[in-house]
């Protein structure tokens, strides 16, 4: 029993920062944007929410500015496509590689430091319920966040009016500058937003999973939680499920290197890299069901006449 | 509060075309002075060593030719596939599989020498690259995903599978445990082109012969001309009768080819041997050159040059002044995002409210009707 | 009928003027609106009715002149304070959301908080009183552009506006649909309501408008009573000089022509969720004739012209014959090689690719049929024979351009149709399929479209025109079909069809069904 806690457990800090850098991302390409740079905001994230709890001895701290480097950096992003209407492609992809080159040079003199880690939630008498004690009451904060977060977007998307608007942008921005809506105040918005979860995610990795930094530690995370988004059709509680399914593959295949099974280790590891291919493949193929839900407008640069 | 307003040109802004990549690079210039400043080193110093030193002497040259020569190979496929509008992100991954492919022959049948084993080699690395970049070309068409993140997933599996190999099967027997395979033969090392003025080799007569053939084919031939229209209007390009399909597999299986050419002639050239890492990420940063060079072979060549510069930059400043020889990385993204910006001025003028910053060169007259939306 | 006019008008502009870059949309134009009034803006394409309504309803900033409401001076800065003001606008080109109900496409242009519920609620009564019933709950995406226009119409109704723009509104409608909208603008009228008809259809504003005012190039030109005029008089005013009538000489020996064009049986399932139907759709065209299809938008052109063209393959190849020959299974350049050439609906994007230069166009549709001229052996473009080709093509067709070889998007809308046009008739095709030949093009470009279309008719060859604009359809045509709903009615010829029979079919009633007779303006 304890086992088999524990890999829940396991599988839950997986989980985590892909379904919070793909809630972010669910709620850009719901307004219309497509930001390839969830890698790069992820990464900026993990080094700055390392750095800055190695040097003030606070995980706290380490997290807010996690946070902050993912929401700064995707700034970036925002200037560069909202205000510029570069190629929003090319853009992403270019905020990936800065983002990765900059937390390398950043991080060069962490590499091997000992980190700070957030403390699990302790509630005396509920956390050491067996079994479920710690699964709902034990785990780090950043879990908590993590589903607080994804039912605050799923409130926020369907039934608030500012979600409305939201998707009405997705669909058609054309549309809704003639209504009169603020497309480009909204995108910026979303993508500070984005950018803020994606960063969370890191400073997650980098403060929970394994409390050091590791040059490219995110290894290739954040474009897992881009097939997420794609995965879950942008609607948010199948990106918790696509989340918690691509947990147990990451953290399975561990578990079974651990083990000792008879397969090469590397063919274990590339297993969430081609359980991603394979799960788009099945959601590209029926057209239907991916025009019916794609935000219409998703990844076009809208420059309004005036 | 300040509002940037786009005001769209009648047409592309021929000045900033060529213009735009040199104004990038001089406000990477000065971001890059912060950036030096900041770290708490004299600018000038730091990029006499950092851009003029490296250059000085001839062998530094040829360095700069052995790094620019995978880059711009690279760029030039991916150039036509970003102007077909298809995202191939996985070079890097055909470049490790055109490794493999064309290694077969010196790991698996050393004792097969003479002329041929290298011309095979070459082809066997197209090949690999070509089929590896096959496989998300395949799922796009078949199967509508994206490829931009198949193309990707596949660099993480090629990786895992080049560690694989050289740790297990294809590992030397005799090389005291080191993951790497044996080192290849005579005949199946690429050669060097002026062996003693520097370590330059074919690789970058390879890179200059594509581009220039790339550049014939996108500029005068009716399949360049294909792959601009699918590009910038799909519909358009079917209503001429250009199919998209076959110009996916085509744009993918071409820079597969030259991806994989890449990593082979790396890794008989540069390397002699096949390790668990044979790339520092050329096919992310050729990914770079190809933007910088505005998608034209002949720019992607002096872009591929610049790129292989800061390379060297970077491990000159490292070695000269100890600052992290990622800054070079720092500086291809700094160069990336000013370029994508200033490619902005070249559809639109800015206009800062209040404030007229309007070029009136190419202000084209316009016809009677207003350029609304109002008819279509 | 008009309500009382108090004295002062609701809407007063002095000089209002517009200026993009060189061109000079609107130029110093006056109007008044009183309350009560159904007021006309008419003039031609291009003439700056848009520009001018865009400023009244503020999502452009005019350069100079005013605008008085009510007696009191306004700058209207954005549409939220026009509709603030009580002005409200239903667009030419909708702005819809597909993805969303009705209801909440029209909760999102309301600015109060209210639960959409009740927004859903009060747009089905709304909507039901006007004549112009809607289900709230219904996808946007799965209605007709009638339909949808309901719900641009009650969404501007719901803020209780007094002046309600209305951009072409009769164009995406039946004439039944249309007389049905007729109704409701003079029941608001009798509220005292006012309205600003735009419109180049010149009995309709006739029929329902109580003054008009014409523009032409972003000036007025006239301050009128429609119905004091004729249509001739109010044309001229739009216009200019006489415009060249079309001639269409008669057909000789059409009944032993060879039908040059076959369509057989041609059936396709929707492609999208979106898309329409083709449902055993039969015709020929014979050498020598111009066959017209009517119908509304969104009733399976885009569809019938993709199968046609070859953009989409049929299963049976004898579907669709050109020139005797199956070409069902063969694509766009196949039939291209067998005689036919292709204009469609779309110029930007579809027709011509946008920031590729004129003679880069022409390669679009012509890399393939004209031998070894274009494209020689290996696959070099010659670019000096498309240049000279292209050139050729502008002088023919008259058209205007700014630079020697200018990118297509640089072009006006008429400019551009002219260069497709002539890009095609360039080859004297045997076959030739045109969707929607004028729309968006000013009148004296239209007129040399229709003209040649004609003439190349006339000189032996096959033409097939989809349109939307019934009196084009009239001038052009020697018979008349109606495509609805995917399913295409027997060619009507032309000395039998009216606009009555016509509005019938494309408002989806059986031939031979009786329904009320309308009286035609």
């Amino acid at each position: 029993m304890d086992i088999t806690v524990n890999i829940l457990l396991t599988i839950a800090t997986a989980a985590t920062p892909l379904l919070i850098a793909a809630i972010g991302e669910l709620v850009v390409e719901r307004s219309g944007v497509l930001n390839l740079g969830v890698e790069g905001m992820m990464i900026m994230g993990a080094v700055g929410g390392f750095g800055a709890g190695y040097l003030t001895g606070s995980p706290w701290i380490g997290l807010l500015a996690a946070i902050a480097m993912g929401a700064l950096f995707s700034l970036l992003f925002a200037v560069m496509t909202l205000s510029l209407a570069t190629n929003q492609v090319a853009t992403g992809l270019s905020l990936t590689l800065l983002g990765l080159g900059l937390s390398g040079m950043i991080g060069t003199s962490f590499v091997g430091q000992p980190g700070v880690r957030l403390p699990n939630l302790d509630i005396p008498g509920l956390s050491s319920i067996p079994v479920v004690g710690k699964l709902l009451f034990g785990q780090d904060p950043v879990f908590y966040i993590s589903i607080v977060l994804t039912a605050a977007v799923m409130w926020f998307l369907f039934k608030t009016r500012t979600g409305l608007t939201l998707r009405s942008i997705g669909d058609s921005h054309t549309s809704a500058h003639a209504l009169g809506i603020k497309v480009i105040r909204y995108r910026y918005l979303a993508v500070i937003f984005g950018g803020a979860c994606a960063g969370l995610a890191g400073g997650h990795l980098s403060l929970v999973y394994t409390p050091q930094w590791v040059e490219n530690m995110t290894a290739g995370r954040g474009w897992i939680a881009l097939a997420l988004v794609v995965f879950a059709s942008w609607r948010p509680w199948r990106v918790l499920a696509g989340a918690y399914i691509f947990g147990a593959v990451w953290i399975g295949q561990l578990h079974a290197q651990a083990f000792g099974i008879p397969v090469p280790s590397q063919m274990l590891s590339s297993l969430p890299y081609l359980a991603t291919v394979v799960v788009l493949v099945l959601i590209s193929r029926n057209k239907r069901l991916t025009m019916m839900n794609t935000p219409a407008s998703l990844g076009q640069p809208f420059v309004p006449d005036r | 509060m300040m509002r940037l307003e786009l005001v769209k040109r009648p047409q592309r802004s021929a000045l900033f075309s060529a213009l735009s990549p040199f104004i990038a690079f001089a406000l990477t210039i000065i971001a890059g002075a912060v950036l030096f400043a900041l770290l708490g080193v004299n600018p000038l110093t730091a990029f006499r060593i950092y851009f003029v030193e490296p250059v000085s002497q001839v062998w530094q040259l040829h360095e700069l030719a052995i790094k620019a020569a995978p880059l711009i190979l690279i760029a030039v496929g991916l150039s036509v596939c970003y102007k077909a509008n298809i995202w191939n992100i996985g070079a890097e991954g055909q470049f490790i599989f055109g490794a493999i492919f064309g290694s077969a022959i010196p790991v698996l049948f050393p004792q097969f020498e003479g002329p041929l084993v290298l011309p095979l080699m070459l082809l066997l690395g197209m090949v690999g690259g070509a089929a590896y970049a096959a496989i998300p070309a395949f799922l796009k068409t078949r199967f509508n995903t994206n490829e931009i993140l198949t193309s990707l997933m596949l660099v993480y599996v090629a990786q895992l599978f080049l560690d694989w190999l050289v740790r297990g099967p294809w590992r030397d027997p005799q090389g005291h445990g080191f993951p790497q395979t044996i080192q290849f033969g005579d005949s199946a090392v690429l050669p060097e082109l002026m062996p003693d003025a520097g370590r330059a080799n074919w690789g970058f007569v390879f890179a200059l012969v594509a581009a220039l053939l790339i550049w014939i084919l996108m500029g005068r031939m009716l399949k360049g001309f294909e792959v601009r229209v699918l590009g910038s209007s799909p519909r358009a390009g079917r209503f001429a009768g250009f199919g998209l399909s076959r110009m996916v597999f085509f744009a993918f299986l071409l820079s597969g080819a030259l991806a994989g050419l890449a990593g082979i002639s790396e890794v008989s050239g540069a390397i002699g041997q096949l390790q668990p890492v044979i790339s520092p990420g050329y096919g992310f940063t050729a990914i770079i050159v190809a933007f910088l060079g505005r998608l034209n072979p002949l720019g992607i060549i002096a872009a591929g040059l610049v790129l292989a510069l800061t390379y060297l930059g970077g491990e000159a400043v490292q070695s000269a002044l100890g600052i992290s020889d990622k800054v070079a990385r720092v500086f291809q993204g700094m160069l990336l995002f000013f370029v994508l910006g200033c490619d902005t001025l070249i559809h639109y003028r800015i206009r800062l409210i209040g404030l007229a910053l309007t070029k009136q060169e190419g202000a084209a007259k316009l016809d009677a009707a207003p350029k609304l939306k109002e008819a279509r | 009928m008009s309500a009382n006019h108090d004295g002062a008008n609701l809407l007063e502009v002095r000089g209002l003027t517009k200026i993009f870059g060189t061109l000079t949309a609107c130029d110093h134009i006056d109007l008044n609106i009183a309350k009560g009034e159904i007021h006309a803006l008419l003039g031609e394409n291009g003439a700056g009715k848009s520009t001018l309504v865009k400023m009244l309803f503020g999502s452009l900033e005019p350069n100079s002149g005013e605008i008085f409401w009510n007696g009191q001076a306004v700058r209207i800065t954005s549409p939220g304070a026009a509709k603030k003001l009580g002005i409200g606008m239903v667009f030419q080109h909708f702005s819809l959301f597909e993805a969303l109900t009705a209801a909440e496409n029209i909760a999102l242009s309301l600015d109060d908080g209210s639960p959409i519920s009740s927004i859903a609620a009060k747009a089905r009564a709304l909507s039901y009183s006007y004549g112009l019933p809607l289900d709230p709950d219904s996808l946007v995406g799965d209605l007709s552009v009638g339909e949808r226009q309901r719900i641009e119409i009650i969404r501007c109704l719901l803020q209780t506006p007094q002046l309600i723009i209305l951009d072409e509104p009769t164009s995406v409608l039946t004439p039944q649909e249309a007389d049905k909208l007729f109704e409701t603008l003079e029941r608001l009228r009798s509220e005292g309501k006012s309205i600003l008809y735009i419109s180049h259809r010149l009995e309709e504003v006739k029929r329902i408008c109580d003054r008009a005012t014409v523009l032409r190039h972003g000036k007025v030109v006239g301050h009128c009573n429609p119905r004091e005029e004729t249509a001739a008089s109010l044309a001229r005013m739009m216009v200019g000089n006489e415009v060249q009538a079309v001639v269409r000489a008669p057909v000789d020996g059409i009944e032993t022509a060879q039908p040059l064009l076959e369509i057989r049986g041609l059936t396709r399932k929707p492609a999208t969720p979106f898309s329409i139907p083709l449902k055993n759709i039969s015709l020929n065209v014979r050498a020598g004739e111009v066959i017209g299809i009517a119908g509304v938008a969104g009733n399976g052109q885009g569809e019938f012209f993709e199968s046609v063209s070859g953009e989409v393959l049929q299963q049976d190849a004898a579907s669709v014959r050109i020139r005797g020959k199956d070409a069902g299974g063969l694509t766009i350049t196949g039939r291209r090689l067998l005689g036919a050439a292709f204009v469609p609906e779309e110029r930007l994007g579809h027709g011509a690719a946008p920031r590729m230069k004129l003679s880069e166009n022409l390669l679009l549709s012509r890399h393939a049929t004209d031998g070894k001229a274009f494209v020689g052996a290996g696959g070099m473009v010659k670019s000096g024979a498309i240049y000279a080709a292209s050139q050729r093509i502008i002088e023919a067709m008259d058209v205007r351009k700014s630079a020697p070889d200018p990118e297509a998007a640089a072009l006006s809308g008429g400019n551009l149709q002219k260069f497709i046009v002539g890009r095609e008739l360039d080859r004297r095709p045997s076959v030739m399929v045109v969707n929607q030949p004028t729309w968006g093009v000013d009148a004296g470009a239209a007129a040399h479209i229709r003209q040649a279309l004609i003439e190349l008719s006339r000189s032996g060859s096959a033409v097939l025109v989809i349109s939307q604009d019934l009196d084009e359809l009239f001038e052009i045509s020697d018979a008349i079909a109606v495509l609805h709903n995917g399913e295409l009615s027997k060619p009507m010829p032309i000395a039998e069809a009216t606009f009555e029979k016509v509005g019938l079919l494309m408002g989806g009633a059986e031939p031979g069904h009786a329904e009320h007779t309308l009286e035609t303006a």
